[in-house]
């Protein structure tokens, strides 16, 4: 296949940060917070490099959406090797209610402009954990879907995907263009070394708007309230069975 | 130098010493056979050890082992005041007592029959006024990590355990100064700190095991001395207990304060020789809101240099580490530890990390020297770092070489303080005066502090490769007006090397305090200061 692969690659609160809820628990605190580019989105790059260095496609193309801030998670993915970026100005009350429905929606919407013969997403966002945008894409676009890839094996017009389901695992073939989500063993994103992070910097980053893409953003989702998981409790230490016996009475267990 | 004198099958057998043991007290007897002079008391295990009558292998010229002194045994009305001063706080199984007896690296056993685990301060002037009354001779432990034998017994000597001494004291938010037991593992101390906003001063890869006053003790110097100094000037106050149980306390929490000898000074880096220190107040500075790690490789060792002059010209301020390891360290990593190389394979890796309060500032620093670095060819390839994680997993290729080379055979490790410049010449010296009779040669170490951390190792225990290494490295080393220890502190392991980098007299003035600080020598003894001194 000597197509291109457009990934989508989204800003989030690093892994590591103990994420707070905001005072009016409208959201968690996101100022002055480190962000870093989604576990599984890097695991995405990694994955169309992978194949172009095996010269399986011909371009890759890395998008985000968002402030001005994803920038640096765009040029992340450029100096992991990615050719060019596209980043869609999202601005901050439209970011707030930016949901999987709106941007599988551009995704699509650039899929087409850019005539992309792959998507590649990360599986889910670790701050919405949402698990809807790469299923959403590829029934806007109506192509197949791969979804919680393992393995990714192109074959000509077809792609064979290895899935991690429940069960185990599930090998599926499907045809392209088709859009594929990303799990944790795909593979090992590498780290993006000096040489590349130079070259990075000469990299081109387009901008687009939704409204340049013919999308609206309003969105059918409110946030009504946020707040933190309830504190676990101590657990209660007893010596004997009958002391056991007697407490689970007195929660009422049994 | 590889001490691992395993004599005892401990035969708890409860045979009635006939005689007296003063009767046969002569130095050679004394180190070829141990008589009991406890009590017989039937139905109580009365601890008598009976080594075998082979000679233990100690070789009193590369400073195997010295005879033991004549340090009173155990006995059971000693097992009874001790079982009565601290209830649940004394250990005798055998089992239980292996762990505390053998150090880290499975080099040197001990054979102590009672583990003392102390909760208070005032518990442990108990112990030690005790002990001092009986001459009973006693081994301060902390997290045993130590590297040259200091931490663990050498005979029977009792081992007292700083191990449920872990608690904080206090920490004052405004001026970061915290007051904790010298138990307290350095990497509970950290989390403590950090969900306040600091950290702890210091940071070696031990540190999930190691205990503060173990750290002050031999004056660990660790990952961040080149940014916040070492602990003898951040550790503010202590509280020791000496010799003869008197507390001492010098536990000020004063940034400045000029009355009189600085004594805290005396017990930073005493090893446990001359008083037990049981709580520490230390200066903590805030932590960083931005760290950064690059991890770059270096075609030879005079770019390497060039790199780091040029850090401290471009990062100044903001420069916290800058380690160094080389190209067969990375070849453990991979076959040991199966750690991946971030970058291309080079002849020398160097880590630098960079500690500030303005992310952005730091970065656009960070990058401008990077750039520079690969622009005039200092540096081959590189890679950077700012989320947690990654930065972990790239600290994680510098801390783990210890591990790495644990799994690569028997190692002898050498840690020297050396002129910046010729870090890596005893590195290449070694290896062709080995010649092909080690399996593995490795350099690395903290290079912004001129500190190397040379090790060899070989498939199984060599004395004579031992032979070959040393004194090779020591008189290099000597030649360089360099450290024979730069941060492992001597131990058992090198007490009788400090020679190479001390004058006579200045150890003799050691051994005087020693005398005049504890004149029964019960405070872990055989370490430290050389035989030849007591």
């Amino acid at each position: 296949m000597s197509g291109r692969v457009l990934v989508g690659v989204k800003r989030v609160i690093d892994y590591a940060v103990k994420i707070r809820v905001k005072p009016d628990h409208s959201g968690v605190v996101t100022e002055g917070v480190k962000h870093s580019m989604n576990p599984f989105c890097e695991i995405a790059v990694e994955e169309a490099v992978k194949m172009k260095e095996k010269k399986l496609i011909k371009e890759v193309v890395v998008v985000s959406c968002g402030p001005q801030q994803v920038q640096e998670t765009i040029r992340t993915a450029l100096a992991m090797g990615a050719d060019r970026g596209i980043h869609v100005e999202v601005l901050a009350k439209d970011y707030e209610s930016l949901g999987p429905l709106q941007v599988s929606k551009i995704m699509a919407a650039l899929a087409k402009k850019e005539e992309a013969q792959l998507i590649i997403l990360g599986k889910q966002a670790i701050d919405g954990d949402c698990n809807q945008t790469g299923q959403m894409t590829a029934a806007l676009l109506d192509w197949s879907q791969g979804t919680f890839a393992s393995e990714v094996t192109l074959e000509g017009g077809q792609v064979k995907v290895v899935r991690e389901i429940d069960g185990g695992l599930e090998t599926i073939k499907i045809n392209t263009p088709a859009v594929l989500t990303a799990d944790l063993r795909l593979n090992t994103p590498r780290y993006a070394t000096l040489p590349n992070i130079m070259k990075a910097k000469k990299k081109k980053i387009a901008n687009v708007k939704p409204v340049d893409l013919g999308v609206e953003l309003t969105s059918k989702l409110e946030v009504l309230r946020v707040d933190e998981p309830p504190q676990r409790q101590a657990g209660v230490k007893v010596e004997t069975v009958d002391d056991l016996v007697g407490k689970l009475k007195e929660a009422g267990r049994i | 130098m590889d001490v691992a004198f395993r004599t005892s099958l401990r035969l708890k057998t409860a045979v009635r010493s006939p005689v007296s043991s003063c009767r046969l007290w002569s130095p050679r007897v004394w180190s070829s056979r141990v008589w009991s002079t406890g009590v017989w008391s039937p139905g109580v295990w009365s601890p008598r050890v009976w080594s075998p009558r082979v000679r233990s292998p100690c070789r009193r010229l590369h400073g195997g082992p010295p005879p033991r002194r004549p340090f009173s045994r155990l006995s059971s009305e000693d097992l009874a005041f001790f079982r009565e001063t601290l209830p649940g706080g004394t250990v005798t199984d055998p089992d239980l007592l292996e762990a505390s007896n053998v150090d880290w690296l499975k080099s040197v056993r001990g054979h102590s029959e009672l583990m003392l685990r102390p909760q208070t301060t005032a518990q442990v002037s108990d112990i030690l006024r005790y002990c001092h009354g009986r001459s009973l001779a006693v081994s301060p432990q902390g997290g045993n990590t130590g590297l040259v034998g200091g931490g663990v017994p050498v005979y029977d000597e009792i081992i007292l355990s700083t191990a449920l001494m872990d608690q904080v004291l206090g920490f004052d938010q405004v001026s970061g100064i915290l007051t904790c037991q010298a138990g307290c593992v350095l990497e509970s101390l950290s989390r403590y700190l950090e969900d306040r906003d600091f950290i702890m001063p210091l940071d070696l890869g031990s540190k999930g095991s190691c205990h503060v006053g173990g750290n002050v003790a031999t004056n660990a110097g660790g990952l961040r001395l080149l940014r916040y100094g070492s602990l003898r000037g951040t550790v503010l106050g202590l509280e020791v207990v000496l010799a003869d149980g008197r507390v001492l306390d010098c536990l000020a929490t004063l940034r400045k304060d000029n009355t009189g000898y600085d004594l805290k000074q005396l017990f930073i880096g005493s090893e446990g020789t001359l008083g037990v220190i049981t709580a520490v107040s230390v200066l903590c500075p805030r932590k960083p809101s931005a760290v950064n790690v690059a991890f770059l490789g270096c075609e030879t060792f005079d770019q390497l240099l060039g790199t780091f002059r040029l850090s401290k010209r471009m990062l100044g301020e903001i420069l916290s580490a800058f380690e160094f390891l080389d190209a067969a360290c990375m070849g453990l990593l991979n076959t040991h530890l199966k750690l991946p190389n971030p970058i291309s394979d080079c002849p020398f890796y160097v880590l630098v990390e960079t500690s500030g309060s303005d992310a952005a500032h730091d970065e656009e620093k960070l990058h401008r020297f990077l750039e520079e670095a690969m622009t005039s060819s200092l540096v081959t390839d590189g890679t950077v770092a700012t989320e947690d994680a990654k930065v972990k997993a790239l600290w994680s290729l510098r801390e783990r070489v210890t591990e790495a080379l644990t799994h690569d055979g028997f190692t002898y490790k050498y840690d020297v303080s050396l002129p910046v410049e010729r870090i890596y010449q005893l590195v290449t010296a070694m290896r062709t005066h080995l010649g092909g009779r080690a399996r593995s040669v490795v350099g690395y170490g903290h290079v912004g502090d001129g500190n190397l951390h040379l090790n060899v190792t070989s498939p199984a225990r060599d004395p004579a490769l031992l032979a070959a290494i040393e004194p090779f490295v020591y008189e290099w080393t000597a030649g360089c007006r360099g450290s024979v220890s730069a941060e492992h502190g001597l131990g058992l392991k090198k007490r009788n090397f400090i020679y190479y980098s001390k004058p006579r007299a200045a150890v003799g003035l050691m051994g005087d305090i020693k005398t005049l600080l504890d004149p029964k020598g019960i405070l872990n003894p055989y370490k430290t200061l050389p035989d030849d001194l007591l």
